[in-house]
């Protein structure tokens, strides 16, 4: 292997290499990590221990809910997420969140304990072929069988996470090479030979881009997460404020920008705004920055935006016209391709344009939103529930939420003023997400408010990690929005196979007693005018606090673009 | 889109596991490899696998990107039949006593530019290099004197065109000082 290296630290002599992967999270400036032991990663544990004053490890529930945890984790705090398991099971429960990481490019790395290396292949107890279960849904995996090996691997695994395109890496560690003494050193990875993470960005393609962007008559940016994983909000604001373009939001791009910013148009896709579904078929210019075109945000691909040029900036070489083909690629990362074109832009102002967007915004006003968030029918909406939730957060609160109607409604009418406060599985629309997610949120941005916002499925997917929050006394407010219902399969049940409503209903625990079990402050409410009095006591708590709101059963979510449907055919009822 | 017959050529750093990272990433997309095939290549420490497949100009480039994609993968390229010079090796074992009863055979042999490998008093082997219509035809052709044995390499391709593999790791190289 040839890794270009700075200084190695000082070599500490025959150390375990147990010890050596402590030393090793220490070196890569880990603090928090989330994990559950068991019998093949017993030697690191113990190791743990005697560090335990300055490497904080969150006992989680479950292991899928530690690689949650360090997802929401690396979410607001921007570092690479950690997660430790031990062999088989522990090490197959990881697989979901890993699965997660890759589609939504969370930097993460796992760490799992396996049988000793005598015992590989042997089928030994706990053991699974955890590196080739992992291989398709992780940037890069190794398994260590020598004590040596650890300093080299260990740097490469937090360097390829954080790098390039972030992605979740797995390192399977097997239990003799953790007992097995040497000498320790450590160099941080600044490099892999056969590992490009940064494309050098072509300046020609910069000014044809600005020549498109000159001609354009109805310009319009979609932008997604990398905006917030290449840290490049500001040139991103800049870009949009001097060009005059109206922008709209993947579901990862949301909080990139403020939510009351002038030009940010709301969200595109499957349940997004009206204005920017439908303008994306009659826009003559589309840039999509840090975006991937996901079938979500696109639908029907042939019926796409096929009337207008398209400027993609993107970092990844393997999205580049891989579902739609751009005219112009700007393949580097965002940041530095936003500050490119921003030292080129002219000045300018599309009223025309941007009325029409006003005008469509006006209809998806009247025909849904209104009713959303100033409902007359008696029972309570999500809509209301997360308005209610944005007076009392300011906009200042980090929004985890789950998969589902209640993901869909809280992206669509959450405030936000700060960029990393949107915590929500995209990609791999994982049901049980986000409390475990909304965990990890905290200790990555512990003096900011976290409010988990979650269906009635979903929370009961991970719901023991009520236990975590228990333990580790964090101020993670939960917020069930409970319908009785599998909401966003029961709308489609009956939208599009007859209202045969096939095991989506849910007979519901008592969830305020299970809450009060695990001495969490709780309340149910089901009457609007409880509303206000349960969001402000639940802000206003300085302690994990617990609230169920009993909303309308049936209500759907719209606007909405059917699976498969072109963005044209967008319904709002 | 039209299916055609692609080689792509892979290089990559010899790590454990690899092999199983470009798999899946065929196995993801349900593709069925027609050959695969992996050795050193003309660079020390540098490994390279030729995978053919039979797909649509747009499946092998977003493959091929996928491929790239991957940590240890150096480059990756695809070319069609008429960019490579590209042969498969078969092996043919057949019963000693039809190389001395049939006559036939012995024309056959001589006829399709096949090597004798090893003679024995039970069987002989024969080696054929070439294109699968060779390979293929010369199968047909020693199938009624009894094959014992049948094996037929993946292909081995190289490219008309320069690959440049060794000016790319010194960009790479540049690029990470």
């Amino acid at each position: 292997m040839s890794t270009s290296s700075q200084e190695k630290s000082k070599v500490i002599s025959n150390i375990s290499g147990a010890e050596a992967v402590i030393r090793c999270l220490l070196e890569e400036g880990v603090e928090t990590l989330y994990g559950y032991p068991g019998g093949a990663i017993m030697p690191i544990y113990d190791e743990l221990y005697k560090f335990q004053d300055i490497l904080h490890h969150v006992l989680t529930r479950h292991e899928q809910g530690a690689t949650h945890a360090a997802q929401g984790y690396a979410r607001t705090s921007g570092k690479v997420g950690v997660a430790m398991a031990t062999s088989g099971p522990g090490a197959t429960n990881l697989v979901t969140g890993i699965a997660d990481a890759q589609i939504d490019s969370t930097p993460m790395v796992c760490i799992t304990g396996q049988v000793a290396s005598h015992l590989l292949g042997s089928d030994a107890f706990q053991e699974t072929d955890i590196i080739g279960i992992s291989t398709p849904v992780t940037k890069w995996n190794y398994q260590i069988t020598k004590a040596s090996e650890i300093p080299e691997i260990m740097a490469r695994a937090f360097y390829i996470a954080r790098s390039g395109r972030p992605g979740p890496v797995l390192i399977d560690i097997t239990k003799d090479a953790q007992f097995e003494h040497f000498d320790f050193g450590y160099k941080k990875c600044t490099g892999i030979r056969s590992y490009q993470p940064y494309p050098i960005l072509d300046q020609v393609k910069v000014d044809e881009a600005i020549a498109l962007i000159n001609q354009a008559k109805k310009p319009f940016i979609v932008w997604g997460q990398g905006v917030i994983l290449g840290q490049a909000e500001s040139e991103f604001k800049t870009f949009v404020e001097i060009s005059g373009i109206p922008a709209a939001w993947t579901i990862l791009g949301l909080s990139a920008l403020p939510t009351d910013h002038p030009s940010n148009r709301g969200m595109v896709g499957m349940h997004g705004n009206y204005a920017p579904n439908l303008l994306t078929n009659e826009c003559d210019l589309l840039i999509a920055i840090g975006m991937r075109f996901d079938d979500r945000v696109t639908g029907d691909l042939n019926t796409y935006a096929k009337q207008a040029k398209i400027i993609h900036l993107e970092l990844d070489p393997a999205e580049v016209n891989k579902n739609v083909t751009a005219d112009i690629t700007l393949l580097a990362d965002c940041k530095i391709s936003l500050q490119r074109l921003n030292e080129k832009i002219t000045p300018k102002s599309y009223p025309e344009w941007i009325q029409r967007f006003d005008e469509l915004d006006a209809i998806e006003y009247k025909k849904v939103i209104h009713h959303d968030l100033h409902p007359t029918k008696p029972g309570l909406t999500m809509g209301e529930t997360i308005e209610m939730i944005n007076r009392f957060s300011k906009g200042n609160a980090v929004i985890v939420t789950d998969v589902g109607q209640h993901q869909m409604v809280a992206c669509r009418y959450a405030k936000f003023n700060q960029s990393k406060s949107n915590v929500t599985s995209g990609g791999l629309g994982t049901m049980g997400f986000a409390l475990p997610a909304a965990i990890g949120a905290k200790m990555g941005a512990p003096e900011r408010e976290v409010v988990a916002v979650i269906g009635d499925g979903g929370y009961q997917m991970t719901i023991q990690e009520l236990g975590t929050i228990f333990q580790q006394r964090l101020a993670v407010k939960i917020v069930v929005l409970n319908n009785d219902f599998l909401g966003m399969v029961r709308q489609w049940q009956q939208l599009f196979f007859d209202k045969r409503y096939a095991s989506t209903e849910m007979v519901n625990p008592d969830f305020v007693k299970i809450a009060e079990g695990y001495y969490i402050q709780a309340k149910r409410i089901n009457q609007r005018d409880e509303l206000e009095n349960a969001v402000k006591e639940m802000i206003a708590s300085d302690q994990p606090y617990f609230l169920e709101v009993c909303v309308e059963k049936e209500d759907n979510v719209f606007p909405m673009i059917p699976s498969g449907a072109s963005v044209s055919a967008i319904r709002l009822e | 889109m039209e299916t055609k017959t692609y080689t792509i050529s892979v290089y990559s750093e010899n790590n454990v596991g690899l092999l199983n990272r470009i798999s899946a990433i065929f196995l993801k997309r349900h593709i069925n490899l027609e050959s695969f095939s992996t050795s050193a290549s003309e660079i020390p420490d540098v490994y390279r696998f030729v995978i053919v497949i039979h797909v649509t100009p747009d499946t092998v480039r977003r493959l091929v990107q996928q491929i790239e994609k991957q940590v240890d993968v150096i480059k990756a390229f695809y070319h069609t039949d008429e960019e490579t010079i590209f042969q498969e090796n078969a092996l043919y074992k057949v019963k000693s006593s039809a190389l001395f009863e049939e006559r036939h055979i012995q024309n056959i042999i001589k006829n399709s530019h096949a090597n004798i490998v090893t003679v024995s008093p039970e069987f002989f082997v024969i080696e054929k290099t070439g294109f699968r219509e060779e390979t293929e035809q010369l199968r047909k052709d020693l199938e009624p004197y009894g094959l014992l044995q049948f094996v037929r390499s993946g292909r081995i391709s190289v490219t008309k065109a320069k690959m440049g593999i060794s000016e790319i790791l010194n960009t790479f190289k540049n690029n990470n000082n």
